[in-house]
């Protein structure tokens, strides 16, 4: 068990130094010849107005709530979902009446008119 | 114990025995075998990944009624390790006021959160990096980090068409993850287990036979997640020219279309390990786990160039549409088919295949059915009711 994720960890660090050799290769081999126009923000262009870490309206924040109740809910599904050959028909109704109560949020959200582009 | 029966055990025992020989303690031995084991594979991925570049332009020119590369060597074979080399010499740009740290960790590990998904890939019954007994929630964990990877490269780029593309790339995720997880879930209770190799054991018959509508909800949300079209929102070139890796040059960009590539191709993978029954192709997979590593290729590639075709043949869609598309449509669809697929997985008889499968098939092509049909009347009703406000108008104009 531990030398499984062991092995992720090993792949973890391998994966990043692959493409980070590639980045030291380039940043070694390639010409260096920086100038203020060069190294402007790319506005097709134009020039930059006013700050570029500008605040945005994030308009899909509301669903950005529902998938939080539904990601926390897969959580619960995933050893359910394992287990569902040895449960009882009981059991499995029991989740299908989970799933359902999240299914009611969801029509509730929708009826409320959240689930609209803003 | 032979190579052909057992290639990963053969060399590792073999490594062991080299490995003791020159008076090595046991536990470095197995980690630098495991280190080993995992340089191999990644740079196999690595080569592959290569020649990813190569196929994709080629299936494009095909698509578009071109010819595609074919100067550089063979059927144009070596174009990219000419790219390569391009990307590899031209001069890095970082933008004015950009976070360093974050600007170069982007690609890094937009390569490395694809790399991660295939430690858990069975590529045959004994080659596989690692078989968790959580990798359907490993697939979701570590194809999230890509997305991470654009945010960052985004914010830290210093500019708005990147702060904009993440934006959206963020709606796509927290959007198209829920019935893309909805849809994991149905695999693991066919097979009852979340492990990779458990679920390509499990596949007596495919799972697109017994779950079609699973199938195509998974690659859909796979295309929605890869970011590409009809869901490229995040790079969407006629707005905001290419999104988040927009300030990127050379080999970094270089590595955010690796990324991509590969990223596909991986998903591709996944499709046919958990639809497709992964390396099991009519009992071939028995000859040998080399033949059975080609033929869990040859349907990654099939799955991938679904992927392509879609990508090549569909339009960019609106923003809103995607989000409504997704939880007015596929998020419902989606669980509703996993209670029906967990109803009937209750109620079938397992000791007899048939009727199991058949029901299951029955009850997806019915449940598609329904669906068609409730679209039918929505959208008729939507017709007239948009038809009947013209009529008025045009009585009014009258």
């Amino acid at each position: 068990m531990q030398n499984e994720w062991l092995y992720v960890g090993l792949f973890l660090v391998v994966g990043a130094i692959i493409p980070a050799a590639a980045i030291i290769v380039s940043w070694i081999i390639s010409p260096k010849k920086p100038n203020p126009i060069k190294q402007s923000t790319y506005e097709c262009g134009m020039e930059t107005v006013g700050e570029n870490w500008v605040q945005f309206k994030a308009q899909y924040y509301i669903f950005a709530l529902v998938f939080l109740v539904f990601d926390v809910e897969t959580v619960f599904l995933f050893p359910w979902a394992v287990a569902l050959g040895k449960l009882s028909l009981f059991a499995v109704i029991e989740g299908i009446i989970f799933i359902l109560i999240l299914i009611a949020g969801l029509v509730y959200t929708w009826r409320k008119g959240m689930l609209e582009w803003v | 114990m032979n190579f052909w029966n057992n290639p990963v055990q053969f060399i590792s025992q073999w490594l062991t025995g080299v490995f003791a020989g020159w008076g090595m303690a046991d536990w470095v031995a197995s980690l630098l075998i495991q280190l080993i084991g995992v340089v191999v594979l990644a740079s196999m991925m690595m080569v592959i990944d290569i020649f990813l570049v190569w196929v994709e332009r080629k299936v494009v020119a095909r698509f578009q009624d071109r010819l595609g590369p074919n100067r550089v060597g063979p059927f144009g074979l070596i174009q990219p390790f000419a790219d390569i080399i391009k990307l590899l010499i031209k001069e890095d740009i970082t933008p004015d006021g950009a976070d360093r740290v974050v600007y170069n960790l982007a690609p890094i590990m937009s390569l490395m959160s694809v790399l991660l998904l295939w430690a858990i890939v069975p590529l045959a019954p004994v080659i596989f990096g690692v078989d968790l007994n959580v990798g359907a929630l490993y697939i979701i964990a570590a194809g999230a980090i890509g997305t991470l990877s654009i945010i960052m490269a985004a914010w830290a780029s210093n500019n708005k068409y990147a702060l904009i593309g993440a934006f959206r790339q963020v709606a796509v995720l927290v959007s198209f993850e829920v019935p893309m997880i909805a849809t994991l879930l149905i695999p693991t209770i066919l097979a009852r287990s979340m492990g990779m190799n458990d679920i390509v054991q499990a596949q007596d018959v495919w799972y697109i036979l017994v779950v079609p509508l699973a199938a195509i909800i998974f690659m859909i949300t796979a295309i929605a997640e890869l970011g590409r079209t009809p869901f490229d929102l995040n790079e969407a070139e006629s707005e905001i020219v290419a999104g988040f890796h927009i300030e990127y040059t050379g080999m970094k960009f270089g590595l955010f279309y690796a990324g991509e590539l590969l990223h596909a191709f991986t998903f591709g993978g996944f499709w046919a390990i958990l639809f497709l029954g992964g390396y099991r192709l009519f009992g071939l997979e028995n000859l040998g786990p080399l033949v059975a590593a080609v033929i869990l290729f040859a349907k990654a590639l099939f799955g991938y160039w679904i992927i392509m075709w879609i990508k090549y043949t569909l339009l960019r869609i609106r923003i809103d549409h995607m989000l409504a598309f997704n939880w007015k449509f596929l998020t419902p669809l989606a669980f509703v088919l996993l209670m029906v697929v967990a109803l009937m997985n209750a109620i079938l008889p397992h000791n007899n295949m048939l009727v199991y499968v058949a029901g299951m098939l029955l009850s997806n092509i019915l449940l598609g059915w329904i669906v068609i049909e409730i679209l039918r009347v929505h959208s008729r009703r939507e017709r007239e009711r948009v038809e009947g406000k013209n009529q008025m108008i045009e009585v009014a104009h009258r």
